[in-house]
């Protein structure tokens, strides 16, 4: 097995990217972020269409934490923060949630010096940290230190056939090394509570299981009222799936077999380690930057009709489920796992995916990396007003 | 090389066509051989691994995933035509 490794950071989390992030704390200054992308393409510029204008203790909860995250997360190692003023995620509002983020974090706000020099002052503090974060050597990392998340989005009849169950091989085997692996889309958990919940550690994890798939059911009935059957709709029975517990086995099969640690909240980082459940949306933007805020320093994510979607600060390692859409979006796919229905085992496809994400861990950019296909977009509950 | 079918799980009683299957071939995949398709079975779809009576819980992914509303043969195709769901009866 290869040697592993990363960036050792302050709280004692391990990195495998040594980003520096340049983060809106609010969309009005995304024409900034834009400026000091284009003048330091090297650092990781995050415009968003958040950061005011909604209210209400879940969104604030929400935004608070997904914006620390993105600070916190052990892929940055250095963060340039770039806020307005009068929003209601300001950066004095931030800063007590980032201050033992360990790291070097540059504010600034338009407010206080206009939008141009903002701009230029954040290219240079990106410029500057950019150099910095350059000296930090890579130490050897174990698999303990390992939060890889599983994603599925853009599915296709195969996504539950081919690329999942090969994803859950590599599940088991993180977790049986010790590593932690998380999933959310509580969404594509629902008919498969009882399922889940058989596997959870204890009581405690198990009803937390139900109630939030329960929550998850109520919640396509509420919103689609009688059309929430198309939870299964006639295209993925058309695919040949006949139930909606069937299509949610194929789903939760990308987490593996293995026991449920705990269950945390969307963007909330496990204290658990082995396999743990986000209660998190099926919306593949809003589902990686939860998976993200909790941690996960790296993300397999399956697909069959095909998205090229990535994440600012994450590897994601794009796992085709059939090798027509492998080949058809070759510049966007790390891995064929239409090759198991081609002869390949489980076992095999499960070895060249390990191999794959000890590289991706070590340096080596994914497709999605590669191709600066980045999705920045978080849950919201409510409108904005 | 030439597996038309895919079994999922070790438990199950269905596996999953590889391709468009047509009454009388062969089927072949891993853990299963020694049968002939029944029907047509379009890519993607179920095809059954044993004779399943009227009832009879259909396993995929190791799980329950549906019951049998009628008897099926070995080699037939498995769809809403004759299984419901468990929880959520039609």
């Amino acid at each position: 097995m290869t040697e592993m490794t990363g960036y050792l950071r302050p709280d004692g989390k391990v990195g495998v990217r040594n980003h520096v992030l340049v983060l809106a704390t609010v969309s009005c200054v995304n024409g900034v972020i834009q400026r000091i992308s284009r003048e330091v393409p090297e650092a990781v510029c995050v415009p968003h269409a958040f950061g005011c204008g909604r209210g209400g203790p879940r969104d604030l909860q929400i935004l608070f934490r997904i914006l620390s995250g993105m600070v916190h997360h052990p892929n940055v190692g250095a963060v340039v923060l770039i806020g307005l003023g009068c929003e209601v995620s300001n950066t004095k509002n931030l800063s007590p949630l980032i201050k033992d983020c360990g790291k070097p974090v540059e504010i600034l706000n338009v407010q206080e010096c206009g939008s141009l020099k903002t701009a230029q002052k954040g290219a240079e503090a990106a410029r500057r940290l950019l150099n910095d974060v350059k000296t930090q050597p890579r130490i050897s990392i174990s698999w303990d230190k390992l939060l890889v998340a599983m994603e599925c989005g853009g599915s296709d009849a195969m996504s539950g056939v081919t690329a999942n169950p090969a994803m859950g091989a590599v599940s088991d085997w993180i977790v049986e090394k010790g590593g932690t692996v998380i999933f959310g889309e509580n969404t594509e958990m629902i008919g498969t509570d009882h399922v889940l919940a058989r596997r959870a550690k204890d009581e405690q994890v198990a009803e937390h299981i139900v109630r939030m798939v329960n929550r998850a059911d109520k919640l396509a009935h509420d919103i689609m009222g009688n059309m929430a059957g198309l939870v299964i709709s006639p295209g993925n029975m058309d695919g040949g799936m006949s139930t909606i517990a069937e299509k949610s086995m194929g789903c939760i099969f990308k987490g593996g077999s293995t026991t449920i640690n705990q269950v945390v909240d969307y963007g909330e980082p496990p204290t658990e380690k082995g396999l743990i459940l986000q209660d998190g949306p099926g919306y593949d933007g809003d589902s990686m930057a939860g998976l993200a805020a909790s941690g996960a320093q790296v993300m397999f994510f399956s697909t069959g009709r095909g998205t090229p979607a990535g994440f600012p600060t994450l590897p994601v390692i794009k796992v085709a489920s059939n090798s027509r859409i492998y080949e058809t979006m070759k510049d966007d796919m790390d891995v064929n796992a239409g090759t198991l229905g081609e002869g390949k085992s489980r076992k095999e496809i499960r070895e060249e995916m390990i191999d794959l994400l000890t590289r991706v861990v070590n340096g080596q950019k994914t497709k999605a990396e590669v191709n600066g296909m980045d999705v920045f977009t978080f849950l919201t509950v409510h409108p904005p007003f | 090389m030439n597996d038309n079918v895919l079994m999922i799980h070790s438990r199950d009683n269905v596996a999953v066509a590889l391709r468009n299957l047509a009454p009388g071939e062969e089927a072949k995949g891993k853990g299963v051989a020694g049968f002939k398709v029944f029907n047509e079975i379009p890519a993607s779809h179920k095809i059954a691994l044993r004779d399943l009576g009227p009832g009879e819980e259909i396993v995929k992914y190791g799980e329950v995933v549906a019951v049998t509303t009628r008897e099926i043969k070995r080699g037939e195709w498995v769809h809403t035509h004759n299984l419901e769901s468990k929880r959520w009866k039609k």
